[in-house]
């Protein structure tokens, strides 16, 4: 007999296999080979988690009880697959354009981003997928409890929930190490899709493979088996005409709706041209799952004992006619099918939950500071975590509750038609443009109403919450109102009951709400982007002229993207602009397109109120939209060369009248440069002249003498070092200097150009955050170091907080590496960023700090020469300047 | 206004099996469901048992849907400007 014990060794070596699968796919992806992850199989593989525990165990007592009907399960996601060309490729295009991280994402950003539908569409989604959870962890834990039985141990309800219990804890924390890796949902988890990927080959080659045995091993071959299934009590199946097509379409409606499959299907889609492929090869693959569904039920009821769970067929005719081997391996598949599926709607609902309610509420509880105060990255990922964490617990919860009986078992069914609410908003945003804000929340309500009604809170049993007077006579006696007799039409299936009164009377509501409101300019903007996405996937803009400063939405950005990739978005902008450095002119299509970035990772409502924060006012009016229509429609034809001629010369004029700026800048400080040449020199000459006079004269006490012929030597060696200074600046701009090449560390450099700077005594604090100090340089060492102590002194002298502190840290940008000296003063002026490389610009009129404002000019000359480059980088709270590396 | 197109009114004829291709495969999911509806409509004596037909059926036609849908893949070419757009998308 087939020891318990090697099956728990077997399941723990599988999750091992799916751990270190995942972990290598996240390197390879990480490491930018990225392609056979991305291929349209493992597109199509992903998607079926469709196929969960409830399809691989339930299927065969569904069609033990109900005949062929379980076959609408997969017919309805079938048919959505072939008519991908109507309703996929839109979603998935949409999805793509507006960076869309959730079913609730997409409702709240088709009707003007709204913050109020994202959460019904949240609370929608988690109250409908819970049961669903705990269908999950029901049906793996009795799938060990058969093991155990064989094994000869009964297990007791206690022992069923301590195994819940560690396989909740084991999936959260798969979840969270490979879900919550980046904060981006648009960024794909490929850790996450290849283990799915496998899981699904797994699941259905354990099907087959129980199939084959079952037709060919058991039953005797293909016409036996067709025989087999006339005798049985299958045979007598008459198919309901009303069940049959309603199940078919909830399928279908749900394989859309459900969050898991929309992020599957829509979030983790690299590539449009995947769809062709799954549109065929998905239908396959449920084909493949349920054809030996009817074969192994029909055996199943002739050979095993009355009285025995059909749901568990696949797993106890192997192990019942001795196969140990094949229901181990069903068991991984049964095991797989839940799996994947808590992972990925966990995942799904998580993120809804924390764009939705967490970050949100956290925002508004922060007051309207908010969006500066704080790493809204770590707030944002930490939610995700603790979201993922609640939602698996409230599936355990909820398997605890319910004590795992046969209740479970119709639920899910109950919990698509939940789900499915979302339909009549989700396909009236995506191809009418008149439906809005109101009429979507009017529909999802009134639906999600109904569904609670009748078929949610019923499915509980009679007398469970609702009590058994209510169901004969309805509630205070309102007849109509009978939860299972809506209006008085009895006699209709429950399930359809509910399905048809909810789907009916939340379109209606939709309809009749959007008819009668007015919707909101942004609404309007947001509803033609999505009914004509293909039109113009880029749109109209969202923003007027604002009064943003680059500078603040660089602060923010960098706080929820991290400084890396918000640094290059602005760089990247500014760059397209014609202009130097990381502050682009903030323009309304470059306010469109930070959003879009900031929407991917916290979602479309929570990243419209962060940049409104910073455009107070200046979004659009609908007057604005007349007008953007008007010109649209005038200007399209024949626009689009005229307009990149413009966009070219405004490239121009901008770069212009920057130089413009500087020269202004410049000539002005040419005019003081002799006037200063002349000021430096002639200050330490004056004092010499006139101590040295003073000596002359001879009249003086040997103090005296002492103290004067002191200062004369300070002042000498002042006027030595400023011409050693110009002699210097000279040579490097006439391009003289001889390099001398050496290969070093950069921790040696740094630590010599520390201990440099030293000598004058420490005032400030250096922390340095280099990860690799070990990397080395080729290049003219001294002249680096030279580089390094004069940022290290400037921030020394510069430095005005009270304990100041200086960071250094060295980073990877594009392939270069970069080294960042980040000061916590005040930093420098915007107006003055663009002059301080020049010479003699000093800012403050610091006589202390000595210098004749030659230092950063000269670096920046030594880092020409290097090859390299050194920058001010605006936006990190204090003085902050960028040496890239040779 | 001199530079605006006429709309084109006939197509060559790759582009016009092109299109046709594409009608098919938005009428794909329909003549889908009405196959699929056939078995409800079959006449039954008393006693006699439809379920193993009915599977037969079922799965016949399944296989057609998803054969048609590989050719219709295969067979409709990717359209590359329609894809290359949302610029930002594409780096």
């Amino acid at each position: 007999m087939l020891t318990y014990n090697v099956l728990i060794a077997v399941a723990l070596l599988y999750v091992v296999f799916l751990f270190g699968i995942a972990f290598f796919a996240e390197k390879r992806a990480r490491a930018g080979r990225s392609g056979w992850v991305s291929s349209p199989w493992i597109y199509t593989l992903s998607l079926s988690i469709y196929c969960t525990a409830w399809t691989f165990y339930g299927a065969v007592g569904y069609a033990a009880r109900s005949g062929l009907e379980y076959l609408t399960v997969y017919l309805g996601p079938t048919i959505v697959m072939l008519g991908w060309w109507w309703i996929v490729r839109k979603l998935v295009r949409i999805g793509r354009s507006q960076r869309i991280t959730s079913i609730a994402d997409l409702i709240s950003s088709r009707f003007g981003k709204s913050t109020s539908l994202g959460v019904i569409v949240t609370l929608i989604a988690v109250v409908a997928a819970t049961p669903y959870l705990a269908l999950q962890l029901q049906s793996v834990t009795l799938s060990f409890a058969v093991f155990a039985e064989a094994g000869g141990t009964h297990w007791t309800q206690a022992d069923l929930s301590r195994a819940a219990l560690w396989v909740a804890i084991g999936l959260v924390v798969f979840t969270i190490v490979f879900g919550t890796r980046n904060l981006d949902a648009n960024e794909r988890h490929h850790g996450v899709v290849i283990a799915i990927a496998v899981e699904a080959v797994v699941k259905l080659c354990a099907l087959i493979a129980v199939g084959v045995f079952v037709v060919w091993g058991v039953a005797g071959g293909l016409g036996e088996t067709l025989q087999m299934i006339d005798a049985s009590a299958i045979s007598k199946w008459e198919q309901p005409a009303g069940r049959w097509v309603g199940l078919t379409f909830l399928a279908g409606a749900a394989f859309l709706c459900l969050p898991r499959m929309f992020q599957v299907l829509v979030v983790e889609n690299v590539n449009e041209n995947h769809l062709s492929t799954a549109s065929w090869a998905f239908p396959l693959y449920v084909m493949l799952m349920s054809l030996f569904v009817v074969p192994i039920a029909v055996v199943g009821l002739n050979l095993m004992p009355s009285g025995s769970n059909p749901d568990l067929f696949v797993l106890t005719l192997p192990l019942a006619e001795g196969w140990n081997v094949l229901a181990i391996f069903s068991f991984l598949g049964g095991f797989s099918s839940a799996t994947s599926m808590v992972i990925v709607a966990t995942i799904a609902l998580a993120t809804m939950v924390s764009n939705h309610i967490v970050v949100p509420l956290w925002l508004s509880s922060r007051g309207a500071g908010a969006v500066v105060a704080g790493d809204i990255r770590l707030v944002v990922l930490l939610s995700r975590r603790i979201s993922i964490a609640a939602v698996v617990l409230g599936g355990y919860i909820y398997f605890r509750l319910s004590g795992g009986g046969a209740a479970l078992a119709a639920i899910g069914l109950i919990s698509f038609v939940g789900v499915v609410q979302v339909l009549p908003s989700l396909v009236g945003g995506l191809y009418w443009r008149g439906a809005t804000r109101w009429g979507a929340i009017a529909g999802l309500v009134v639906g999600f109403s109904v569904w609670a009604w009748c078929l949610f809170l019923p499915s509980f049993g009679q007398g469970a919450i609702i009590p058994v007077s209510v169901f004969e006579n309805g509630p205070y006696g309102i007849n109509w109102l009978r939860p299972e007799a809506l209006f008085g039409i009895e006699k209709i299936d429950p399930l359809l009951h509910a399905l048809l009164w909810s789907m009916l009377l939340n379109a209606v509501a939709f309809f009749v709400g959007s008819v009668v409101t007015f919707p909101a300019p942004i609404e309007r903007l947001q509803g033609a982007q999505f009914v004509n996405v293909f039109e113009h996937s880029t749109g109209a803009r969202a923003w007027t002229q604002s009064a943003a400063e680059a500078e603040d939405l660089l602060i923010m950005s960098q706080r929820i993207l991290g400084p890396t990739e918000a640094q290059q978005i602005f760089a990247r902008e500014a760059a397209r602009q014609g202009k130097a450095g990381y502050l682009p002119d903030v323009t309304p299509d470059f306010i469109q397109t930070l959003e879009r970035n900031l929407a991917g990772s916290v979602g479309a409502a929570t990243a419209h109120a962060m940049i409104g924060q910073f455009t107070q006012g200046s979004s659009i009016s609908v007057e604005d939209l007349i007008a953007v229509a008007d010109e649209a429609v005038q200007i399209m034809e024949y626009s689009n060369r005229l307009e990149a001629k413009s966009a070219e010369q405004e490239r121009t004029a901008r770069q212009l009248r920057d130089a413009n700026e500087k020269l202004t800048a410049l000539s002005i400080q040419k005019d003081a440069f002799l006037s200063q040449i002349s000021h430096e020199l002639r200050t330490p000459m004056t004092s010499i002249r006139s101590f040295s006079e003073i000596l002359r004269d001879g009249d003086a006490d040997p103090a005296t003498v002492e103290r004067y012929s002191g200062i004369i030597h300070d002042e000498a060696l002042r006027l030595t070092r400023l011409l050693d200074d110009l002699l210097d600046l000279s040579v490097l701009e006439n391009g003289q200097v001889t390099l001398n090449i050496q290969e070093g560390s950069l921790k040696t450099l740094l630590d010599r150009a520390i201990s440099a700077t030293e000598a004058s005594g420490r005032r400030l604090s250096i922390r340095r955050i280099v990860a690799n100090e070990n990397h080395l340089l080729n290049t003219d060492l001294d002249r680096l170091t030279q580089v390094f102590i004069n940022l290290i002194s400037n921030a020394e002298k510069y430095c005005d907080a009270e304990a100041p502190e200086l960071k250094i840290t060295l980073r990877r940008i594009g392939g270069r590496h970069v080294v960042d000296f980040i000061d916590n003063g005040s930093g420098i002026g915007k107006a003055s960023q663009r002059v301080i490389f020049e010479k003699f610009s000093r800012l403050s009129d610091h006589r202390k700090a000595g210098g004749a404002g030659l230092g950063l000019a000269i670096c920046r000359e030594i880092m020409a020469r290097l090859g390299g480059e050194i920058v001010y980088l605006p936006g990190q709270g204090g003085a902050a300047f960028r040496v890239t590396l040779p | 206004m001199a530079l605006k197109l006429k709309p084109l009114q006939f197509l060559a004829r790759s582009s016009y099996r092109q299109r046709r291709l594409r009608d098919v495969a938005g009428m794909l999911p329909i003549i889908g469901i009405l196959l699929l509806q056939v078995p409800l409509l079959w006449p039954r004596a008393e006693g006699q048992s439809l379920t193993t037909s009915a599977m037969i059926y079922v799965f016949g036609v399944w296989i057609l849907l998803i054969a048609l849908a590989l050719y219709l893949s295969k067979a409709i070419r990717n359209d590359a400007p329609e894809l290359g757009e949302g610029q930002e998308d594409v780096d």
